[in-house]
């Protein structure tokens, strides 16, 4: 056995690599690119348009969640590609180890401590946001309170008209700046309430009531999504929220809520223009539209959701093609189940339905 | 052979009599019935095919000879204990019956469960074809909805929690220097489980009305209401569940009794430790996922109404019992692989694991918080609301027992001594994409967020980073570390690399967008959506079959590697735990003498530190009568 050399630290001779190595470089790139990183994760465009006065503290506090995240990850990544760029072995450390560090009590109560203060002190902020956006507005505030109803595949809108009857909308109207109440129910299975520019949703439960406050703040035309699978028509299940100046919300209310049904356009109900009375339009312009579920050649619709309207009507009579829409439960095409939303006689004017009918009893012959 | 005596000798031949007579039975059980009540149909094809799913498979089961040891015992046949000869395989048709070698079960389980991914995974291509452009491009809502049901059930049930069991039940005896599992011919039943679960949940697209389509939580009352392929799933999970449950038993017994001469517990390596937790928390919460199928399983075949409001039902209740399970699921997925990762960090940084103790107290404390945080998948269920501030509390917190991992692996790393070969590249991989994982959980803790984000595609990058960047990474890491071992062949490096490359861009190309369209408002489980999310769609999905191609470089360096790969050495990684003092593959019972331990598991770098010895020569196994010494060194390891 040769004489070990006197020069070798001990760890040299033992066939172990020391590489004892500063960590201020590594810092330093961490740093560096933490930085960045969070600069490019406050830059990204997030979310969709705000549109609730909840909106705000949720997307503040989303961007404080993006400033703590970024150094976490840039920390692990940069030390695991410092790591292989420092210590990958070389030619000729095929038989070495590394030096025998079992730990290290400071460096393991400091990676404790540390992540569990960060989490405490994210959920005590996450806690004041969220008592902030569920807060009731202060007494004598007024609130309008709309119910709403989920079926497989829509929504439907309640509101209080001035007589304390119901007036049922296939499409949300909101007034801006009024803090509104949604109770939310459902008919069949689960459904989700979301309207993403608001920010909030929850479930609509079968057999309970679930609720969320939102005050809009912000005038314009939101989708309304339902986000818990509630079956084959699930990514269909998408209607629009109309948020508006108070005194218009106020006129549509008294008009809904009056307005003579037998009224040729009396309403804007179908969520197409009002009056409209072109069956096509009303195709594809009623809500839940009939063109997200049906193709028909005509309409340029192409979902196959329900029958193709082209070949499923061929030779109905006017009698049938209105049952369908306003009844569409009582007689199925061949290989479909029952699953149009019933609502339509309900949610149309009759001269809607007429017009409907009409266009459909065309396309039939044709 | 004789045909009758080939039909009655157990194996796969009357494993299908045996199921056809189970389906004979139940049909004949089912009229009878219908006939006592005076039912008009008197056949039922619905109300047959119910009872069939639930006792077919035991015919299966029995015919393939998975009871026939304790029928022989219960009836008073003679039977022998120590019964070896379903035990070790000879050839290749040894893995296509019963076996009670946990060697032979761990490659049944690891082929099988890789069978099951890759049929989950061109489920996964058929979603993101379908959803490459908004509108309609190949299948209708229904067929879409099964389409991602049965992705993710396949996944969950039938991949990553068997696979680990596989990898597991290949080392860990072969760690703890035992012969074999605590209970072999429980183990051989445990398998045989996996294959009925999965032929049941795939066999779901061939039933009228297609496969179930309620997601793979199976909500209810949308489950309840659903046509007949939802009970595939009902039921298929059933037995993926007993199979999860037995294993974990037996792992507990065989880690708790079953270590060799000086195996004390802070002497076991942390993939053992990792599977003793995950078992802990198989055996705990399993029964609660059977519990919650089984209410289903009443409403929808027998108008119970568990969760029908209308007769007095519950619907919360179901996410409850649900989640009660399926939230310690999810660390039923990652422990195993925290295993691994520990392992594999080790050998390749050549450095002992930092931390060791905390890294085992992390697990348990994990197994712990882990049964704590269950309705934070409930944040918008409409549950009572204060639960939710308690469930966000104990969710940030469950991250600092990660977070000591993480950083104690980072330990682990600096100033060793790296090889970064295919096994440590998914390791390092796993590192920096688990950490992103567990960043958007914490991010999920946080109440005002998630009222925005659940049900979204955020959820579904949240998920894949944990369970592909964290789970799959881990999985393929411990494929290629254990490969030389399990098969006696060396796997192909360079391919192995190929594979992690593609695998590692493309993950992220897929993954990382969906963050980003899910906060714009993207919903999860939609077949269609609104053209502005069409151009990330788009992106995603050509990422996605780059990722499916890449899983194909990972199959044909494996089955190519097998049969003619270069002989691997016993050690060739220089390992010191146990599974590599022994050839590669090891002898039939493990180790002919029995293994004395005498250090830590990860003493590199000591100069002449071993793990286990092999002296005093003591002989292990019946090759000769024992000598007296050697029955109390075999009793030792069942101390």
């Amino acid at each position: 056995m040769a004489a070990p050399d006197k020069n070798l630290p001990d760890y040299e001779r033992l066939g172990i690599s020391d590489r004892k190595t500063p960590i201020g470089p590594l810092l330093a790139i961490a740093t560096v690119a933490s930085v960045l990183g969070i600069a490019l994760g406050l830059l990204i465009d997030w979310f969709p348009i705000a549109a609730s006065e909840q909106a705000g503290p949720i997307d503040t506090l989303w961007d404080v969640l993006i400033i703590c995240s970024v150094p976490v990850f840039v920390l692990v990544s940069t030390v695991v590609l410092y790591s292989v760029y420092r210590f990958r072995q070389r030619p000729g450390e095929e038989d070495k180890d590394g030096p025998p560090i079992h730990g290290n009590t400071r460096l393991e109560i400091i990676w404790t401590t540390i992540p569990a203060v960060m989490m405490l002190a994210l959920c005590v902020y996450a806690y004041v946001v969220l008592r902030d956006i569920e807060d009731a507005p202060a007494k004598g505030t007024k609130t309008l309170n709309v119910r709403v109803v989920g079926e497989q595949f829509t929504w439907t809108f309640f509101y209080k008209g001035g007589d304390g009857k119901d007036v049922a909308s296939p499409q949300l109207y909101l007034p801006k700046g009024t803090p509104v109440k949604f109770t939310i129910q459902s008919k069949d299975v689960i459904h989700d309430f979301w309207v993403p520019a608001f920010r909030l949703k929850i479930d609509a439960v079968p057999g309970i009531d679930t609720s969320y406050r939102v005050t809009p703040n912000r005038e314009g035309r939101y989708p309304v999504v339902c986000a818990e699978l509630c079956g084959l028509g699930h990514a269909v299940m998408r209607q629009t929220a109309v948020v508006m100046p108070p005194a218009d919300f106020d006129a549509w209310l008294t008009k809904k809520a009056s307005g003579d049904e037998g009224a040729a356009g009396g309403g804007t109900a179908a969520g197409a223009a009002p009056g409209e009375t072109d069956g096509k339009t009303l195709f594809t312009g009623v809500q839940p539209s009939c063109g997200s579920c049906h193709t028909l050649a005509d309409a340029g619709t192409t979902a196959e959701v329900g029958p193709n309207l082209g070949e499923s009507l061929k030779g109905k009579d006017e009698a049938y093609i209105r049952e369908s829409i306003v009844d569409p439960g009582a007689k199925l095409a061949e290989g479909f189940q029952n699953l149009m939303p019933p609502t339509y006689g309900e949610t149309l004017d009759p001269a809607e339905v007429d017009a409907l009918v009409e266009y459909l009893l065309e396309q039939a012959k044709g | 052979m004789a045909l009758t005596a080939r039909l009655g000798k157990p194996g796969l031949l009357r494993g299908l009599w045996g199921l056809l007579i189970g389906i004979a039975f139940s049909a004949a059980l089912d009229i009878a019935i219908r006939a006592a009540y005076g039912y008009d149909p008197l056949v039922d094809a619905e109300a047959i095919t119910i009872v069939s799913l639930l006792v077919a498979p035991f015919g299966f089961l029995i015919g393939i000879g998975a009871f026939s040891h304790w029928f022989y015992w219960a009836s008073g046949k003679p039977t022998q204990p120590e019964d070896h000869s379903s035990h070790g395989a000879k050839s290749w048709k040894d893995y296509f019956g019963v076996n009670t070698d946990h060697k032979v079960i761990g490659i049944q389980y690891v082929v099988t469960s890789f069978f099951f991914m890759f049929i989950g995974g061109l489920l996964a291509m058929l979603v993101r074809a379908e959803l490459a452009a908004p509108g309609q491009q190949f299948v209708d809502g229904n067929a879409y909805n099964g389409i991602f049901s049965v992705h993710a059930s396949l996944m969950i049930f039938l991949f990553i929690i068997p696979v680990f069991a596989g990898l597991a039940n290949y080392v860990i005896p072969l760690m703890l220097g035992a012969p074999d599992m605590a209970f072999p011919r429980l183990n051989a039943l445990s398998f045989w489980l996996l294959p009925v679960a999965g032929i049941m949940m795939t066999a779901s697209f061939l039933v009228p009305g297609g496969s179930f389509a309620a997601g793979w939580t199976a909500y209810a009352p949308l489950s309840t209401s659903m046509p007949l392929g939802q009970l595939f799933f009902t039921v298929g999970v059933q037995f993926a569940g007993a199979s999860s449950i037995a294993t974990g038993l037996n792992f507990l017994v065989t880690i708790i009794t079953m270590r060799a001469p000086g195996m004390s517990f802070w002497r076991m390596p942390l993939l053992v430790w990792a599977n003793f937790s995950t078992s802990l928390l198989v055996v705990i919460a399993t029964p609660f996922i059977a519990a919650s199928q089984f209410f289903v399983l009443f409403d929808r075949a027998l108008g119970f109404n568990f969760f029908n409001p209308a007769g007095g039902g519950d619907v919360l209740m179901y996410q409850h019992v649900f989640w009660f399970y399926s939230h310690p699921a999810v660390y039923i997925m990652m422990l195993p692989g925290f295993g691994i990762v520990s392992e594999v960090l080790s050998v390749k940084s050549r450095k002992p694991v930092f931390g060791y103790r905390m890294m085992a107290f992390s697990l348990l404390a994990i197994v712990l918080l882990g049964f704590t945080v269950w309705a934070h998948h409930m944040f918008v269920s409409g549950m009572q609301g204060w639960i939710r501030v308690p469930m966000m509390v104990t969710t940030a917190i469950i991250a600092v027992p990660t977070g000591i991992k993480i950083f104690s692996w980072l330990a682990t790393l600096w100033r060793g001594v790296l090889t970064l070969d295919t096994p440590m590249l998914f390791t390092l991989g796993f590192l920096t994409m688990f950490t992103l994982g567990g960043i958007s959980g914490v991010v999920l803790a946080m109440i005002p967020v998630v009222i925005h984000v659940s049900d979204t595609y955020f959820i579904v990058a949240h998920i894949h980073y944990v369970l592909y960047g964290g789970s799959l990474f881990t999985i393929f890491a411990g494929v290629y570390f254990w490969f030389p071992k399990m098969t006696g062949r060396m796997f192909d490096d360079t391919l192995g690399k190929v594979h992690f490359w593609m695998t590692f861009i493309a993950f992220n190309a897929t993954f990382a967008p969906m963050h980003v369209i899910g906060v714009q408002g993207m919903p999860r489980r939609v077949a269609d959506y609104p053209e502005q999310f069409a151009t990330w769609n788009l992106v995603i999905s050509i990422s996605s079959f780059v990722l499916g191609i890449s899983t194909l470089v990972f199959l044909y360096n494996i089955v190519s590697s097998w049969r003619g790969g270069p002989r691997a050495s016993g050690n060739p990684w220089k390992s010191l735990t146990l599974e590599w003092q022994v050839t590669s593959p090891p002898p039939v019972f493990n180790f002919d003498r029995i293994p004395t331990v005498v250090g830590g598991p990860y003493e590199y770098g000591v100069p002449g530190a071993v793990h286990g010895t092999f002296t005093p020569a003591v002989t292990a196994q019946k090759t000769d009568p024992p000598p007296v010494a050697a029955s109390s060194g075999g009793s030792g390891e069942r101390e």
